[in-house]
């Protein structure tokens, strides 16, 4: 094995309880470590414009402030859902996972890693350019860019671009696990790097559709090749993309759920195969399910529809097997620190290290967040709250508190082992002080976004009376609380970011550990075909096809006039 | 693969829910006709406003067919044609809408009427209307700068 993992001596830290006095720690390489840490930055940035503009829109939704110096509601609202949706999501993913892999199968090659840094450099070209247009308001589009509202080319192309870096970012990861195992014939692969590669998988798979909407109809048509598109094609591909885009974000926060909070908490993995078994799962459930997010939708047929809701509640599968295998590993870590009786585990669990806490309300959160996206895909209850601001409250409970949280849980390790820094019980203190503002403001406002979103408000609308409407003065109440729990959030971000600022540059000198647990004895041996990503692959492929075939062949044969451009409609 | 016992409790129930709830969804769906817009009706967008039933939005009493009243409803960027519709409690109403420009929502506020007005498609859905009131007809999906400025009013009297 050509692995450089460095073995280094590490003091007492603030989890004394959790780690032996001294003990060596695998370190992730250093010239590896730097490529991560490139990620976090544009993350973190994007964190704190991303969470500024958030402000500023449930301010305007409140009725009580107007933005200044002609800046438009919806190029807010566009930076929010593209800096927060794709860019700190992707670009925190892509970092985690790069460093997931040195982690656990070993440092890249130069090449490999030459090719992360060509991959990281597209992504961030292509944030950057797609930014650019944002500021000059020529791609008011929002992050879901629907078309026949028309954005300037170049935002599409940035779009693009960023796709094409992350793929090239996982073919490194791949490469680098596919050497593991070749060297390593015959054995199972690192648990955490088999995750990473699933996740790629996924997202490569899914951003085919997003690639083709983009490369096939908004750039030529953008750009003036094409006079008309297919509008319900391009949405269709969307969704194809767009639901395995919110588990491609979940599915880094599962990593750390399953292999770094069973060693935090001084416990072990409840079960190896469990854990590749649910991520396999989640891997066939996330593509041939889009169409849930197009249920009041003309054009596609009832019965293609009703499939896709079933494939996509069968989710609930993997989930509870996560939920399980979690709460059995707090249980035992809790009855083997002597905890009583049917709940007294649960007072043994490190409540005071936030790399736990944090995570753990991130886990907390995704039981009504899950719940209200059962409510979501169910068929004909999704009329009741389509497009209302209950979406948007929902997706603030799985993406903004549980996987975000999450993030930021594994950020308090992640950046300080890469730094080669600490983190102190004070950063702990204020990352915990943090998490709990986050926890507070999110209730607030994605409470009053759920309830708002039930008696009809919309999402996605700046403020308005609605002529008065009795309705939608029911709602203003609801968006003033959505500005108190807004705010409270982007306090808690100024704090999360202090948190980050100490942990890159200030926090004292030291080694921080890379959380792996081990699999606990007595779990089953993990079965080889759970290793076959050629079954795995032809499966998924199956069931694309399947979900799909009828549904786009239907949208070819039946499909209208097709959509000029209409780009003045957004200020252009 | 080895399962713990409890486990398998759970994932058990757990499927069994999940088996149950989509057949009640399913059930419903099929025998209450209760499936969400599904209209495959494609229209000339640009032509809209010459095209039947489009040529004469607003409110129609029909007889003969299953429902008593056709609401016909155009969207278009900022706004919506009719800007009022009246209809008496009780009435099954087919809403019949599409629109001449981008993509549109079309919400009864706090009422599971709710549909996508996509270009070159017409939306239908039908329903009951079973309470009075005044409810607002709300663009839920954006459509540009004058998208919140987009409503219309749904009266339903005795």
């Amino acid at each position: 094995m050509t692995i450089a993992i460095k073995e280094t001596k590490v003091s007492q830290s603030i989890h004394s309880k959790t780690l032996n006095k001294t003990k060596t720690i695998a370190k992730v390489d250093r010239k590896d470590a730097k490529l991560a840490l490139a990620h976090m930055y544009v993350a973190f940035i994007a964190l704190f414009i991303g969470g500024l503009c958030g402000l500023l829109q449930v301010l305007v939704r409140s009725g009580k402030f107007q933005l200044p110096w002609g800046i438009g509601y919806y190029q807010v609202l566009t930076v929010h859902g593209v800096l927060l949706g794709l860019v700190l999501t992707t670009f925190f993913a892509m970092g985690f996972h790069t460093a997931a892999v040195s982690r656990t199968c070993g440092a890249y090659s130069d090449s490999q890693r030459k090719l992360g840094w060509v991959g990281f450099s597209i992504m961030t070209i292509g944030t950057t350019a797609a930014a650019i247009m944002v500021l000059l308001n020529e791609a008011s589009v929002l992050f879901t860019f629907y078309a026949p509202l028309q954005a300037h080319w170049i935002f599409y192309a940035g779009i693009a671009l960023v796709v094409v870096g992350s793929w090239i970012l996982a073919l490194m990861q791949g490469l680098r696990f596919a050497q593991w195992k070749r060297e390593n014939k015959g054995q199972v692969t690192p648990l955490l790097s088999f995750m990473v590669i699933i996740n790629n998988l996924m997202w490569t798979v899914a951003t085919i559709g997003a690639a083709a909407v983009v490369l096939f109809q908004l750039i030529p048509w953008s750009i003036g090749w094409v006079e008309r598109i297919d509008i319900l094609l391009s949405r269709t591909l969307f969704w194809y993309f767009g639901h395995a885009l919110v588990y491609f974000w979940l599915l880094p926060a599962y990593m750390v759920w399953y292999v770094a909070i069973p060693k935090i908490i001084g416990g072990k993995i409840f079960s190896d195969a469990l854990a590749r078994l649910a991520f396999i799962l989640f891997l066939l459930l996330s593509i041939p399910v889009g169409i849930h997010h197009q249920l009041t939708e003309p054009g596609i047929d009832a019965f293609w529809k009703f499939l896709q809701v079933t494939l996509t509640m069968f989710v609930v599968v993997p989930s509870l097997m996560t939920a399980f295998s979690l709460f059995a590993t707090f249980e035992l870590r809790g009855r083997e620190l002597g905890s009583k009786g049917i709940f007294g585990w649960f007072k043994n669990l490190p409540w005071n290290d936030c790399r736990f806490l944090l995570p753990f309300i991130g886990m907390v959160a995704f039981i009504p967040g899950g719940a209200g996206g059962i409510v979501n895909a169910s068929y004909q209850m999704n009329q009741l709250i389509h497009n209302t601001i209950w979406v948007t409250g929902h997706f603030h409970l799985t993406a903004a508190t549980t996987v975000v949280l999450t993030y930021f849980g594994a950020a308090f390790w992640l950046i300080p082992h890469l730094t080669g820094r600490k983190l102190t019980k004070r950063i702990n203190n204020m990352a915990i002080t943090g998490g709990i503002l986050w926890t507070v403001g999110m209730i607030i406002m994605s409470g009053a976004m759920h309830i708002a979103g039930l008696f009809g408000a919309p999402r996605r609308s700046e403020y308005s009376t609605y002529g008065g409407s009795e309705q939608a003065a029911e709602w203003i109440s609801y968006q003033i609380a959505q500005a108190v729990g807004g705010t409270i959030l982007f306090v808690a971000i100024l704090v999360i970011l202090g948190v980050i600022i100490n942990l890159l540059w200030y926090g004292p000198k030291g080694d921080e550990e890379f959380p792996v647990a081990e699999v606990a004895e007595g779990a089953a041996k993990t079965p080889m075909i759970l290793e076959n990503f050629k079954v795995w692959g032809v499966v998924l492929v199956a069931l694309i096809l399947i979900a799909y075939t009828v549904p786009i062949f239907d949208i070819l044969t039946n499909s209208p006039l097709g959509s000029v451009g209409y780009p003045h409609l957004i200020g252009r | 693969m080895h399962l713990h016992k409890y486990e398998k409790w759970w994932l058990t129930f757990g499927t069994a829910i999940l088996v149950v709830f989509l057949v009640v969804v399913g059930v419903t769906a099929v025998h209450g006709s209760t499936h969400p817009n599904q209209s495959k009706w494609t229209i000339n967008y640009e032509e809209v406003d010459t095209i039947a039933p489009f040529d004469n939005p607003g409110v129609h009493k029909v007889e003969g067919k299953d429902w008593d009243y056709e609401v016909v409803l155009v969207a278009s960027a900022f706004n919506y044609n009719p800007m009022e519709i009246e209809i008496p409690v009780g009435s099954k109403v087919k809403f019949i809408a599409t629109t001449k420009d981008v993509i549109h929502g079309f919400q009864v506020a706090g009422t599971n009427i709710n549909m996508m007005l996509e270009p070159g498609y017409v939306s239908q859905y039908v329903t009951t209307v079973d309470k009075v009131g005044e409810f607002t007809i709300v663009c839920n999906e954006y459509c540009g700068i004058g998208h919140a400025m987009m409503y219309s009013t749904l009266k339903v009297v005795e």
